[in-house]
């Protein structure tokens, strides 16, 4: 007789879903499913609040990355008080709002990959769950675990000094930002204490990205094979081609590189984008409208910005860049435990673009916001952590949101984590007898590969964990394990 | 000019002149008796009751009662500290105060006074009211979520022919302070944006501008409400 797995609830990510894993007759794994299991209605209760209200209410999304929804949403609000789509604003603006966001990126690629992910990578996904945490990660390698706390500090400290706190602050605002850095800040940022300082989080990437290169020469069939799958990619990128997660066009390339959105302006983005809806989940499935639902799913987030970007524009980062880039030959890089790879390429360059935006003298100029036409709508994109961030607004004559659509990071790579899920279970759940909670953990380390912000993605609220439920061909609950 | 009186609050021998309003005196003589609806500049109302005293063995509002010769205030007691803070709990069950979200974060008079007495949570059933946002107006955004009717915009903002740009509107329950269409009319920036600093809490906004001060800066981010007598 069938059966059907629940996994529930998944662990180590942010936010609340489960798995469910269906097996034929034959014990053959027939369908895999990641389910989002809460609603939170952000968009509906956006409206008729005042729009510059917004990108303070709506970051609440999130605990983990609410500057990416903070500055997503200001960069709509930019549209609608006429400052432009991304490049009318002052340098200061501009500049502190990347500080702010790079800061971001920097601490929450280090919580992923240190705090989240990194117990998989040491201790085997096939380890007793009992060890595979953080606490044990400081138990088994005290530096490491040292240098996320510090690394993480930083980025936080660096939110700290452009948001005004380190988490929901109201630094950006609509046309501009309501502080600049003073040198007092500056100061502390970049040279403060010996182990807080913006050369020691570049030392301190580095240190990260040989950790991770090393374990790669270790197990490298492992991180190439490990839920591999083609698909396409999109993200920003800037116009020149270059990574930037603060602005730029959107582009997308499938599997072998073939541009298929070829930079185009955001603010058109329901041209080419569309969201589906499934009944047995909260989360949206998005698709490039041209390519229709079946082949036009794309994966968002580390990953694909390195398969979307010509180059990355720091120096450090560009060299890990192209030895990255080597090992597929230049091509697209469709191996999934690689995001852990480029995330932490990206976070080499989100310490390198801290350290040389604080020695930039623009961001203690004072002129902090523009104005210009009211417009009616407007639409943020940015690069968030967890991939591309669509925010989009309509405010009325009476300056209140009438319409608010949000397309978050994790929605994006829905399909993908969907498709992850189902790679996983069908290699290592087909056809056995017995189904281990190792096996388990192999189906949430695909999930947390794209680090996926579940209650980002529905806007969903409650606890965060995850479960798998594992179901018989006539539906019923054979097996069910929660975290 | 009144003649200088000598009077005790909570045991402190203090001087004012005759006749003051005793919230000021109290400040004067560097004690701190907790407003709402009071508002400096204003005649005082007594609407909210948070600054309820013990005067000569009976409870007054210290923003409506005149400090006497010899008088006996209690003010800094348990009771009146545990009343207070049912107040503010009162007020925060009765409206839809959503501090994260709202730009007087940091310089709303009730948000303080929830920190001053360490109110977590309101120990009253929130109402979670339907109220609708005023936002017809060009300058102004009036949002009834968080009205507490302390009537101080009634009271102190007014038009060059002195008439108040703000009414009260509806009945009993229902009852709402309204812009007035006319008295409002082509009201100044400086107008606006007095209506807003007049305002304990968020409900009259200044439009199109906002969370323009940053966290660090706001007027109780680093003195706490009480501590800048």
């Amino acid at each position: 007789m069938g059966r059907k797995i629940t996994i529930e609830p998944v662990t180590r990510v942010e936010g609340h879903g489960k798995v469910t894993i269906h097996l034929d007759d034959n014990g053959e794994v027939a369908q895999s499913r990641l389910h989002i299991v809460e609603f939170r209605g952000f968009e509906r209760f956006v409206q008729g609040r005042p729009y510059w209200e917004v990108p303070v209410l709506v970051q609440r999304l999130c605990g983990i990355c609410p500057v990416s929804h903070h500055i997503a949403a200001a960069k709509a609000l930019d549209v609608v008080v006429g400052a432009g789509t991304g490049d009318g604003l002052t340098p200061v603006a501009e500049k502190m709002r990347r500080l702010m966001h790079y800061g971001q990126i920097f601490q929450s690629h280090t919580l992923h990959f240190f705090y989240l992910a990194s117990p998989d990578l040491l201790f085997g996904y096939d380890a007793a769950p009992e060890k595979r945490n953080v606490i044990n990660i400081a138990e088994a390698n005290k530096e490491l675990a040292v240098q996320a706390i510090m690394m993480r500090k930083y980025g936080q400290e660096v939110i700290l000094a452009t948001a005004g706190k380190k988490i929901h602050g109201t630094g950006a605002i609509p046309g501009g930002v309501n502080k600049n850095l003073s040198i007092h800040e500056r100061d502390a940022l970049l040279h403060g204490e010996p182990q807080l300082s913006a050369d020691k989080m570049v030392e301190l990437s580095q240190s990260a990205l040989e950790f991770f290169k090393d374990y790669y020469k270790k197990n490298k069939s492992f991180i190439d094979n490990f839920s591999r799958f083609d698909s396409n990619y999109l993200s920003l990128v800037r116009k020149d081609g270059a990574l930037d997660l603060y602005h730029g066009v959107l582009r997308a390339v499938n599997s072998e590189g073939k541009k298929i959105l070829n930079d185009v302006d955001y603010q058109d983005y329901l041209e080419y984008i569309r969201e589906d809806v499934r009944s047995w989940t909260y989360m949206k499935f998005p698709y490039l409208t041209h390519l229709g639902k079946d082949q036009g799913w794309y994966r968002v987030g580390p990953l694909a910005r390195l398969n979307t970007a010509d180059f990355i524009p720091t120096a450090l980062a560009q060299k890990e860049f192209e030895e990255y880039k080597k090992n597929t030959f230049g091509s697209p890089n469709n191996m999934c435990m690689h995001t852990h790879w480029a995330r932490l390429i990206e976070t080499l360059h989100a310490a390198e673009m801290i350290r040389d935006l604080l020695n930039d003298s623009d961001l203690q100029k004072e002129n902090l916001v523009t104005t210009g036409t009211r417009q009616g709508r407007g639409v943020g994109v940015i690069e968030a952590p967890r991939g591309t961030l669509f925010h989009e607004y309509e405010v009325n004559n009476d300056d209140q949101i009438t319409k608010c659509n949000l397309i978050v990071s994790t929605t994006n790579n829905n399909e993908p984590m969907n498709r992850g899920v189902n790679h996983v279970a069908k290699a290592f759940m087909s056809g056995k007898k017995e189904i281990t909670e190792s096996m388990m953990n192999a189906v949430e380390v695909v999930i947390r590969a794209y680090d996926p912000c579940l209650s980002c993605a529905t806007h969903a609220y409650g606890e965060m964990p995850l479960e798998i439920s594992l179901y018989d061909s006539k539906e019923n609950v054979i097996e069910q394990k929660r975290k | 000019m009144g003649t200088f009186v000598k009077f005790y609050i909570d045991g402190k021998e203090c001087i004012a002149r005759h006749g003051t309003q005793l919230v000021k005196a109290a400040c004067e003589n560097n004690i701190y008796i907790p407003t709402l609806c009071n508002y400096p500049g204003i005649p005082p109302k007594g609407a909210c009751r948070i600054c309820a005293v013990i005067v000569n063995d009976k409870a007054v509002t210290a923003c409506t009662t005149k400090v006497s010769e010899s008088i006996v205030v209690h003010n800094n007691t348990p009771e009146l500290e545990k009343f207070r803070k049912s107040v503010v709990e009162m007020l925060l069950s009765e409206g839809n105060h959503f501090c994260p979200s709202c730009e007087k974060s940091g310089t709303c008079e009730l948000q303080a006074l929830a920190y001053r007495y360490r109110v977590t949570v309101s120990g009253f059933p929130y109402m979670f009211p339907f109220r609708e946002i005023e936002a017809w107006h060009p300058k102004l955004m009036k949002d009834h979520n968080r009205c507490i009717q302390c009537k101080r915009c009634i009271r102190g903002i007014k038009n060059d022919q002195r008439k108040s740009i703000f009414a009260f509107g509806k009945r009993g329950t229902h009852v709402e302070i309204n812009i007035d269409h006319d008295a409002s009319e082509g009201i100044s920036d400086e107008l606006a944006q007095r209506s807003m600093d007049i305002c304990p809490v968020g409900a009259i906004l200044r439009k199109r501008k906002g969370f323009d001060v940053p966290i660090g800066r706001r007027k109780y981010d680093n003195k706490p409400i009480g501590s800048d007598l």
